[in-house]
């Protein structure tokens, strides 16, 4: 008896989960459809490229900073044993350009703005500001949710490469002004094995990405939020979970497509 | 439209992010590097390439010179045409002598370019004609291990 149970618990799971993508992409369409008239309102995606992207901007440049000066820290250890620390620069730069400032950025971006994305809208549904403005005849998707879409998706590769340029930072000064690593093979070394189009462009390819699945998480999470204090706490818990998983699921599937060894 | 502090905020990120994006090409990739000075392409036919790879330098008296553009190996010839990318400002004369160099022991492979006295220069898509391979670091240590085992023989 309870072995159907588990199996039709676990379908139910299954058509859940496939619902809900669904959902989610109508809601993607949705969002795309209705973002030409927010466009032609610039100055409320301003506002929200304040609330995602100047309130991130503290935390993604601390973090790039310490990240980096982990770096250059670990990388020196494994880099002295074989006489080559004046590689380090190479291994600090390539590390976050390619894969730490797009996906630790976008983490951070998923804790720190997506969540409130989903809160924000989840409450706005809960008090019925949204059935409101539907009364009065605004589309709720042109007026709340694209805008913030946008905001999400340009301040994404934005905050990536500040966060890779604090890293790079943060790298040279425990490597070359704390340890004394030789200053111009540093940087000389690393602009010899960074790529403009394959490594710097790729990252910010990456974070766009990253910055478009992000933001349609938490949106679509905090619109599909039940209407209580409890659903709304759920999916924002659950903006951060998915979000986080989906960032690095598909940091790997782009890294593969990306960075095939040639 | 009046102006308000929120703008200036988000005009600052805005360019805090561009300039973050400017500093990575040309700091810390190579985008700073590329003079946008005209190429020229010219290729050689080595034995055996080693490790050298496409966009690896080439030099010449220790001055980057142009860029491996191509690997191949030819299939009628069973060797490897390399083409390459030279900066117009160097020209060489057409008995030019590249060689496959490491830079350090372990370190990456380049092209080395020794010219020759030849009062004709290489034009775009033209060969050179003597090359030396990569050396290979397994066939001289079976070199150094067979001269080691006749030694005494003899």
């Amino acid at each position: 008896m309870s072995a159907t149970k588990t199996i039709s618990m676990i379908g139910h799971r299954v058509i859940n989960a496939v619902w809900r993508i669904g959902m989610a992409s109508r809601f993607f369409v949705l969002t795309l459809l209705y973002s030409g008239s927010s466009f032609r309102r610039m100055h409320l995606i301003v506002k929200e490229l304040f609330s995602t992207g100047v309130m991130s901007l503290i935390i993604i440049i601390v973090a790039g900073l310490f990240v980096g000066m982990v770096l250059g820290l670990q990388g020196y250890e494994t880099l002295q044993r074989y006489g080559s620390e004046s590689a380090l620069g190479v291994m600090v730069a390539l590390g976050l350009v390619r894969e730490l400032g797009p996906v630790v950025a976008a983490l951070l971006f998923a804790s720190r703005a997506g969540s409130a994305m989903t809160a924000e809208i989840g409450l706005m549904k809960a008090t019925e500001q949204i059935s409101a403005m539907e009364m009065m005849a605004v589309n709720p998707i042109a007026r709340i949710v694209a805008p913030r879409f946008w905001a999400g998706v340009i301040s994404m590769p934005l905050l990536a490469a500040m966060f890779s340029t604090a890293g790079i930072f943060g790298g040279y000064f425990v490597g070359v002004v704390q340890i004394g690593v030789d200053e111009g093979s540093f940087w000389s070394q690393m602009q010899a094995a960074v790529d403009f189009r394959d490594d710097i462009m790729n990252g910010v390819i990456k974070s766009f990405v990253f910055g478009t699945v992000v933001t349609l998480i938490a949106l679509f999470e905090g619109y599909d939020a039940p209407p209580t204090a409890e659903g709304v706490s759920g999916a924002t818990t659950r903006t951060v979970v998915t979000s986080s998983l989906a960032i690095l699921m598909l940091d790997f599937v782009l890294t593969a497509i990306m960075f095939r060894g040639n | 439209m009046e102006r308000t502090t929120l703008d200036l905020w988000v005009g600052i990120f805005v360019v805090l992010g561009i300039s973050a994006l400017v500093m990575l090409a040309m700091k810390v990739g190579n985008l700073g590097t590329y003079n946008g000075s005209e190429t020229y392409n010219i290729s050689a036919y080595f034995d055996n390439i080693g490790g050298l790879k496409p966009k690896a330098s080439i030099k010449s008296a220790g001055v980057l010179v142009g860029r491996v553009t191509g690997i191949a190996l030819d299939a009628e010839r069973y060797e490897a045409k390399v083409e390459m990318s030279l900066d117009q400002r160097y020209q060489f004369p057409k008995d030019t002598y590249a060689s496959i160099l490491t830079s350090g022991l372990l370190g990456e492979q380049y092209i080395g370019l020794m010219p020759g006295g030849d009062e004709e220069m290489l034009s775009n898509g033209e060969q050179i004609r003597k090359t030396q391979s990569a050396v290979v670091l397994e066939e001289l240590i079976g070199k150094f291990i067979f001269n080691k085992v006749d030694a005494p023989s003899e």
